[in-house]
């Protein structure tokens, strides 16, 4: 990995991430209250996290593959069907993940 | 007896996270009183001691997930220093988690702070509660800004009053910030001295998060159709497009989909 782009990544999301929290602080409540752009707004994460979990999950490199991370994933959303913590949820796809590959999955 | 309780508050303090994004969502419902009342039992007056206590909870638990965090960018490529500078000056952990994941997919430098950008703009919308609860004097904000974050805004919205509200945004905000920074160099320096953290399950950390993450806020159909599309493109695009940009195109399932919602309603009125 290229050290000085990974830099500049670093730089922009610092940035890009500082001022979006502290325009929120500073604009008029009205400016950002209207119902579209509020339900897009809620809506963008769900977007992105969706994309990211699927791409992390199945993906590696540019290449779609199945692998012991499916099973972690997977143990994780049991987690969070039965409403476990944020840590046991990251815990259960960790240790299973190591589990199948160790069992040579 | 102590602990248990304030484990127990902990967890509710973080189910409101979900309610959080829920209420930026729907501002019809989104009113402070109402959220106060819902969130707590005591009402006005409530101690300073059980508003500690409670932003505590959210803070230590939330907190040492930066274990994940180092671990998870550690794993991906980055030196010790570019993942502490991430905690330390980014902040926000959904956009860190994308940033090492675009970067270690091969993403260019702009797709990949794009994505981690684009998951950052819901501070946004937390700022603008915040800012009417606190009654931040302005010289405050710049400094405040950078604990504007999902676990803060969910603990001071909960509170009963202003004086709570400030005390449990700072409580949370200093333990969380605290904490997060420190699992996150020791989650770092743990990975480096396992070597390789595929072999022990850690790439599995990142998608589990994002995973724990994406879970509350699947609430209605229009969350779930967004969500499946956007996977869907997420991974349909990754064979075609240069790395990085399928999640940016993904993001286009949330325009996409109000705008057919949008257009059924419209249709179904026109029928009536």
């Amino acid at each position: 990995m290229n050290g000085t782009h990974v830099w500049i990544a670093i730089g922009l999301t610092v940035a890009g991430c500082y001022l979006v929290k502290l325009i929120g602080l500073l604009v008029p409540a009205q400016t950002l209250e209207r119902p579209l752009v509020q339900r897009l707004a809620a809506l963008l994460p769900v977007a992105l996290l969706a994309a990211l979990t699927a791409q992390q999950t199945f993906a590696t490199g540019t290449d779609l593959v199945l692998d012991a991370r499916v099973a972690g994933v997977a143990a994780a959303a049991l987690a969070l069907v039965l409403r476990a913590p944020f840590l046991v949820v990251v815990g259960a796809a960790v240790l299973v993940t190591a589990g199948v590959r160790a069992l040579g999955g | 007896m102590a602990g248990a309780r304030t484990y127990k508050t902990g967890r509710e303090r973080a189910r409101n996270v979900s309610d959080v994004a829920e209420q930026t969502a729907h501002p019809a419902t989104g009113n402070i009183r109402d959220r106060s009342s819902a969130g707590t039992a005591g009402g006005a007056g409530k101690p300073d001691s059980a508003v500690v206590r409670d932003a505590l909870g959210v803070g230590v638990a939330v907190g040492l997930s930066g274990f994940a965090f180092g671990v998870t960018s550690a794993g991906a490529g980055l030196t010790l220093l570019q993942t502490c500078a991430l905690s330390l000056l980014v902040f926000t952990g959904a956009s860190q988690f994308a940033l090492v994941g675009a970067l270690a997919g091969g993403g260019n430098p702009f797709t990949a702070a794009a994505g981690a950008f684009f998951l950052g703009t819901r501070n946004a919308f937390y700022g603008l509660r915040l800012s009417q609860l606190l009654a931040l004097p302005r010289s405050a904000k710049p400094f405040v800004a950078q604990w504007v974050i999902d676990e803060t805004t969910a603990v001071a919205l909960a509170q009963p009053d202003r004086r709570s509200a400030r005390i449990g945004f700072t409580v949370t905000g200093l333990t969380l910030y605290v904490l997060w920074n420190l699992t996150t160099l020791l989650g770092a320096l743990g990975a480096e001295a396992i070597g390789d953290t595929a072999a022990w399950g850690l790439d599995a950390a990142g998608p589990a998060v994002f995973l724990a993450l994406l879970a509350p806020m699947l609430r209605t159909a229009t969350e779930r159709a967004t969500a499946g599309v956007a996977a869907v493109l997420g991974l349909g695009l990754l064979p075609v497009l240069p790395a990085g940009v399928p999640v940016l195109v993904s993001a286009l399932a949330a325009p996409a989909v109000l705008w057919l919602q949008g257009r059924r309603t419209r249709n179904e009125e026109a029928a009536r």
